[in-house]
């Protein structure tokens, strides 16, 4: 007898989930994100074909091509996919949106989009592929470079970094993670969550340049970020649909319940650390910048507050695909607007 | 006040015989007095009357303070383009009365706040002081109200002097006001102490008279912005998506108004329908575009600033092919220009928006109702060409009150366009996204969600599969097929409306607001000079094979074109052979207020050899400065 092929819950094969061979560089930390995103899909057995990939323009939004090749994908103009991504699911609220950004395209030409993205709480998967840097463009400084860090030909950012997470919590965000491309299981455990997450997430994966920014110097290396990632919990996932009972101790770890009944475990590292707390959140971010670190992990999540979509009172059903009739008023209506104008 | 004072003290030298339902009336307030009410109380009484009547507000770009003109015009004749000409002024702003006086015609009618002592100025003109402080207090006791009740009194007083029936003003009023029971009392006391008083103290010196007619029986007064949001929500619009800019703000907040009351689910009490005021206008194209991109009837509007803005997407729309309607409410640019002013200063901008070989299908409104038809068409063919269609309104359209007939409820079924089903990806076998497979440059389209192939939608090169390439081949097949399909475009966008003259010698082509001007032109050229005038209406960019038969049946061509540079022209020498370009010329008019007949008359006249009698400009309504 063959061995069973391996099927997630929904009876899909983990090939459905790949995508297009990447162009990028080898090494490039944005492959790693790539594959942890086609794991959480696969895992958490989300429908493809519901899902929508949006993107930007540089390095980062290049990279929905390479996962998830059964599903749409929006390769829009630099720093606007957050606009996009918002019609389409005004369009159709079932889908699922995972948008992927880049430090330039987010923090600088995108800052605007970004901003009002996180006010609105709209259902997407914000991915920010962070490296500090232009990597299309070969290097120059991004909003994100922090100050001190240094680039291949020696010129030194003296600007301020902006953060994108406090930025996201300051602004709304439901969800707001930061996390980094070498660290596979805080980055699948995260995914999974944003999955079962409705409304914004904001996540910020630091993401080494191999080819532009990963010097001695540079504050978004590999050897640098590794030494400097302070992760603020050991994150754990359980989805709603494995019946698993975690046994826990209230005093270390702390659970919280996802919006679709997925549980997610979050056990304390150094100091009491509660991810619900929008306060504490923006201290951890302060005092962890102020040290030269990078707080990984859950940083803020708020599970329960209305989607953007809930907001506007819209109908259950994809606006795209109502009926006619549901979308023309009639006749009577008609007449009414004009005699109410005669 | 002593009955001397009542009229001027000489009478108007002319002797004029009664003008009839044939003259315009210009009332200069302040910005922000709440004179808006009684001007279209005073429009749609006249148009109670049964006679043809139309209604333009000259604003500036301010929220109080500042002069605004508003001018009603009565053409028995069923003209409603601007007069260039005012007969009766309503002179309530002091800081633009004198020079209001000033450039009247000889034996024009001024009513005037009574302080402002105008009948010193002229000796031609008659003169009605009304002393509006006065009479405004007995009628509103509460001081905090008679800013707005004060202009009511001159409606009263033009209701007695020009012969508007009392009842067709309170029918107005009560229109205009609804249900608001308080303001409607107050205000006919003001209607009342107007007309009380004209009735006391006047006698009828000047020749204007409303008399009754029946030429507006089931007519509507209407905006074109509200038009073109009742023809969005007609043809199913389900996301908007804008950002507040004169003058198109109008036409997604009176959406906003229809949508909730008739878009509303009356089970679940959820709308069907999503509208967001986005951060600025590239968001708004942005999201309409994801919205189309998606499935849905998705649509913004904005003016000249928002198009350039736009600029971006609007070729990222065009080379992706996701449907996307923009209207765009013309107002004089460039850059911030005039923003309360009208002018068709966007069009050859609009049709090539973006950078690279980029080309959109713009659709051109003159009337309300094809702000209401052709929104519904805009619809249409963005689906069927999986495109941005542009609907090239202006200020005067969108903003004025024009007079309809009421809008006909549509029967023509949608066309949501070519959308691959099960079925025809059987027929097809084999399906690319970008795939001309039946020969018009126009491909079969996935919408996420709906179960068919998935495709890759990207701004950068790609192949018939929507594969990413830079493949020279691919290119050029690609931007070919979109040429395609925008040639096949021509047989489907509005057709334009043409009146052939036998023997005609000269053609007149105009677009738009200029519409009514041209019309009434034409009149004047028969009457004046008896010269006959073909004239073919554009409807549509691109242009339609009417266009070379028209040019070829007449010696010279006229484009009347409310922009300096002549844009339409400009448009059509790109594509007409030498010796059509060689019959035109050019008919401009753009100084922010709408063109009227008698400039489109004497230019054309005076390029055709006629001798012009040279007028001064009345500079009232166009010479605002300062005040930013």
């Amino acid at each position: 007898m063959a061995t069973p092929i391996k099927v997630n819950r929904i009876g899909l094969e983990p090939q459905i989930y790949k995508g297009g061979k990447t162009t990028l560089c080898a090494g490039c930390g944005h492959n790693a994100i790539s594959e942890r995103i086609i794991e959480a899909f696969y895992e958490m057995g989300v429908d493809p074909k519901q899902v929508i990939k949006l993107s930007g323009i540089g390095c980062s939004s290049k990279s929905p091509a390479y996962f998830l090749g059964g599903s749409h994908g929006f390769n829009a103009v630099h720093g606007r996919m957050p606009s996009v991504g918002t019609g389409a699911m005004l369009a159709n609220q079932k889908l699922i949106a995972i948008g992927v950004s880049g430090d330039g395209d987010t923090g600088a030409i995108g800052i605007g989009q970004f901003v009002h993205l996180m006010r609105r709480n709209l259902p997407i998967i914000y991915i920010i592929e962070d490296n500090g840097c232009y990597g299309l463009t070969k290097g120059q400084f991004s909003p994100t470079a922090d100050v001190g860090s240094k680039l291949k030909n020696g010129v030194v950012n003296d600007l301020q970094p902006i953060d994108t997470c406090a930025l996201a919590i300051q602004l709304g965000a439901t969800f707001v993670a930061r996390s980094f491309s070498g660290d596979k299981k805080q980055l699948l455990a995260l995914l999974k969550a944003a999955l079962s997450h409705r409304g914004t997430v904001m996540l910020d994966v630091i993401s080494p340049c191999v080819t532009f920014n990963d010097h001695e110097g540079s504050t978004k290396s590999y050897s640098y970020v590794k030494d400097h990632d302070d992760p603020l919990e050991e994150v754990s996932f359980v989805p709603f649909f494995e019946d698993i009972s975690v046994e826990y101790d209230p005093g270390t770890t702390q659970e919280v319940k996802m919006h679709d009944g997925s549980r997610l475990f979050l056990k304390k590292l150094e100091e009491a650390y509660d991810p619900t707390d929008k306060l504490a959140a923006m201290r951890v971010l302060h005092e962890t910048t102020r040290r030269g670190e990078f707080a990984t992990g859950l940083i803020y999540i708020e599970p329960d507050r209305d989607d953007f979509l809930r907001q506007l009172n819209v109908v259950d059903e994809p606006l795209a695909s109502l009926p006619l009739e549901r979308t023309r008023p009639s006749k009577a209506a008609l007449d009414e607007i004009m005699e109410s104008l005669r | 006040m002593s009955p001397t004072d009542v009229v001027s003290q000489e009478k108007p030298t002319q002797a004029r015989t009664k003008v009839i339902n044939d003259f315009s009336i210009q009332v200069a307030t302040v910005n922000g007095s709440g004179s808006q009410t009684a001007n279209l109380v005073l429009l749609r009484s006249i148009l109670l009357m049964g006679v043809p009547v139309s209604g333009k507000n000259m604003f500036p770009s301010n929220i109080a303070g500042l002069p605004t003109w508003y001018t009603i015009r009565a053409s028995k004749r069923g003209y409603v383009g601007r007069k260039k000409e005012v007969d009766f002024l309503i002179a309530m702003n002091p800081e633009t009365a004198k020079e209001d006086v000033m450039t009247l015609d000889a034996g024009s009618a001024v009513v005037y706040d009574e302080p402002l002592k105008l009948n010193t100025l002229r000796s031609d003109l008659t003169f009605y002081p009304v002393p509006f402080d006065k009479l405004v207090t007995p009628v509103c006791p509460d001081a905090k109200l008679r800013r707005l009740v004060r202009n009511m009194i001159y409606d009263g007083i033009l209701a007695k002097l020009l012969g508007i029936e009392m009842g067709m003003m309170e029918q107005a009023l009560s229109r205009q006001l609804g249900k608001k029971a308080k303001a409607v009392t107050l205000n006919q006391g003001a209607l009342k102490a107007g007309w009380d008083y004209a009735d006391a103290t006047f006698t009828k010196q000047d020749p204007f008279h409303i008399e009754k007619m029946n030429e507006t029986a089931g007519k509507i007064l209407i905006e074109g912005n509200a038009a073109a949001a009742i023809g969005c929500m007609m043809a199913g619009v389900t996301v908007v998506a804008w950002y507040p800019i004169t003058p198109s703000s109008s036409l997604c907040e009176s959406l906003i108004g229809y949508m909730r009351k008739y878009r509303t689910d009356k089970e679940t009490g959820k709308a069907t329908f999503a509208i967001v005021q986005a951060e600025d206008e590239i968001a708004s194209l942005g999201m309409v575009i994801g919205a189309g991109w998606a499935g849905a009837r998705a649509m913004t509007a904005t003016a000249g600033p928002g198009i350039s803005l736009m600029s971006e997407f609007a070729g990222l729309a065009y080379y992706a092919e996701t449907p996307a309607v923009i209207f765009d409410v013309q107002r004089v640019g460039p850059s911030t220009g005039l923003p309360t002013r009208t002018a068709q200063g966007d069009l050859l901008s609009t049709a090539f928006l973006s950078h690279g070989d980029t080309r959109h299908i713009l659709l051109i409104p003159s009337s309300v109702e094809e702000c209401y038809e052709l929104a519904m068409s805009a619809f249409d063919l963005s689906e069927r060409f999986q495109t941005p269609i542009f609907v090239m309104m202006d200020l005067d359209l969108g903003m004025n009150n024009w007079m309809a007939d009421g809008f006909e409820y549509p029967t023509r079924p949608i066309d949501r366009g070519k959308r691959l089903t099960a079925d025809v990806l059987k027929k097809l076998g084999e399906w690319g996204r970008y795939k001309d497979v039946d020969g018009d440059g126009i491909a079969y389209r996935t919408v996420p969600g709906d179960g068919m192939p998935a495709f890759f939608t990207r701004g950068s090169g790609h192949n018939p599969k929507a594969q990413y390439s830079e493949r020279p081949d691919d290119y050029v097949e690609n931007v070919d097929r979109l040429n395609r399909k925008f040639e096949t475009a021509r047989n489907y966008v509005p057709a334009p409306i043409v009146d052939q003259k036998r023997n005609a010698k000269i053609g007149i082509i105009g677009y738009g607001t200029s519409h009514w001007a041209i019309d009434e032109c034409r009149d004047q050229l028969r009457e004046e000079t008896q010269v006959e005038a073909s004239y073919f209406r554009l409807r549509a960019y691109p242009f339609t094979q009417e266009l070379a038969t028209f040019i070829d049946a007449h010696e010279r061509i006229y484009v009347v074109e409310q922009n300096r540079d002549g844009q339409l022209l400009m448009l059509m020498k790109l594509e007409l052979s030498p010796e059509r370009v060689a019959k035109l010329r050019s008919v401009l008019h753009y100084n922010g207020l709408p063109i009227d007949a008698r400039s489109i008359s004497d230019d054309l006249l005076s390029q055709e050899g006629f001798e012009v009698a040279k007028k001064a400009t009345p500079a009232s309504a166009s010479s605002m400065t300062g005040g930013e």
